[in-house]
């Protein structure tokens, strides 16, 4: 019957587009290399970072875990290769590239001499994110009447909390987080892990270095291992 | 991709602006040390060549721009640096809004904190010194257009250096004979006026190096970032 063959072929077509879909290419390393100081720390990297993954970036110590992260922020140059996000070369779309780019480094980006709310407020703004509600977001990452304390008064884990809070707002499809854990208590990390695993059950991206062993569905976590290299 | 608040870029300047400035008067020696740098080396002439009027009178151009230059070039090294060490800068760099204006902001605010304390004060050190009341308005127009080139210009040096450790010497190495033209046509300006003579000229001068400082620099500063950062 014709009208079955049309249904069935809708039915192919959607479940391809679905496929497809599942598999979107956000982040995409062509060839890239990098050499610190004489010395390569990674070569010919080709890796795919589709919607919906968790990439943990292990390795030892010097290994180029942060390098790499630093790469594909587009924060440091590789010594060759490319980094394409959407297939686009991201340095041809550094603007696009980094509405959709939420990174957050090893060092918070917290002023002390700002309170934990001008911090937050002042992040949130930079990325766009100018109307949210720093007050409640400060409240979910466990700084409930810090806001008005000065952030050089805080902890190290609370001033990685102020940082991490974006977490909460950030709709960005790709995520780049260097050691979110250090200086999180236990209780922290479970929240922050939950976070990134509703991020990429949302269709996000998420791209992590931590010595910690993450506490998410083995199924959902990718790790790409870095060695070290003489 | 949805944002939130997209800020105009008026709106993005103001924010870097403000931000700048709150913490700058959080942490007020640094405001107070580049002006009790200007007046006490101005103070220490009189004391050094001897208290003759007409001595002092024939040099008080040089020393009120030299010291001014000192004093921009002292406070010139924090500009990035601690924006630098705790991780603000790499934010400031992968936030999707042009540079130029952030750029611009942060060097505009280190000028209202550093070059408009001296231009205030300057007038009562020019009298200490027995400039002849003729000059006096001709050095507060040249240090109104002047002192936002030390600024700009200091701040493409300060930007190369912000990654080294003691990045003082080559700041001063680098930045010191590119303010050269700005002494030169200031103190010319100021030895015309005592004359009586027209300044105008000298005066355009500068303007001229302050539009040309206002419209190039923040490119050569963004560059110099970026690479201090890599």
């Amino acid at each position: 019957m014709p009208w079955e063959n049309n249904n069935t072929i809708e039915f192919i077509s959607l479940f391809i587009a679905l496929q497809s879909l599942s598999a979107q290419i956000y982040l995409e390393t062509k060839q890239l290399t990098c050499i610190k100081q004489d010395r390569i720390l990674f070569e010919d990297l080709n890796v795919q970072f589709r919607r919906g993954d968790i990439i943990q970036v292990a390795g030892p110590n010097g290994a180029g875990k942060t390098s790499l992260l630093r790469i594909l922020a587009g924060l440091a140059q590789p010594y060759e290769g490319t980094i394409e996000f959407d297939q686009n070369n991201i340095n041809e779309q550094l603007e696009l590239y980094r509405q959709n780019l939420l990174y957050l480094g090893h060092l918070p980006g917290v002023k002390s001499e700002l309170t934990a709310q001008e911090n937050l407020e002042f992040q949130l703004s930079l990325h766009g994110y100018g109307n949210s509600d720093a007050e409640a977001l400060l409240a979910d990452v466990g700084l409930l009447a810090f806001e008005q304390s000065l952030a050089g008064q805080l902890s190290a884990g609370q001033n990685r909390r102020i940082a991490l809070a974006q977490l909460w707002q950030s709709n960005a499809k790709v995520w780049i987080l260097d050691e979110p854990f250090t200086a999180i208590d236990a209780k922290g990390v479970e929240a922050i892990e939950q976070k990134i695993l509703e991020h990429a059950n949302n269709g996000g991206c998420v791209i992590l270095t931590t010595h910690q062993e993450l506490n998410l569905p083995s199924n959902r976590v990718s790790r790409l291992e870095l060695d070290y290299r003489f | 991709m949805e944002q939130g608040n997209v800020l105009s870029y008026f709106n993005l300047f103001k924010l870097v602006l403000s931000r700048d400035l709150k913490i700058a008067l959080r942490h007020r020696d640094d405001v107070l040390n580049p002006l009790l740098f200007f007046i006490i080396i101005i103070t220490l002439f009189p004391l050094g060549i001897g208290p003759e009027p007409q001595t002092l009178a024939k040099i008080a151009p040089g020393i009120i721009w030299v010291s001014a230059l000192l004093a921009t070039l002292l406070s010139l090294d924090r500009m990035f640096k601690s924006d630098y060490q705790d991780g603000a800068l790499e934010q400031l760099l992968l936030s999707p809004y042009p540079s130029f204006i952030w750029v611009l902001a942060k060097v505009i605010a280190h000028w209202i904190l550093t070059g408009i304390p001296l231009i205030i004060t300057a007038p009562v050190l020019a009298g200490m010194l027995n400039l002849p009341t003729e000059s006096f308005l001709a050095t507060f127009w040249t240090l109104l257009l002047g002192t936002p080139v030390l600024s700009f210009i200091g701040a493409i040096g300060a930007a190369l250096t912000v990654g080294l450790k003691k990045g003082g010497v080559l700041l001063s190495l680098i930045i010191l004979p590119l303010y050269i033209p700005v002494l030169i046509f200031a103190t010319s300006a100021i030895d015309a006026a005592s004359y009586g003579l027209p300044y105008g000229g000298q005066l355009a001068i500068i303007g001229a190096l302050l539009v040309g400082a206002l419209t190039l620099t923040p490119f050569a500063i963004t560059s110099a970032l970026k690479v201090s950062t890599n």
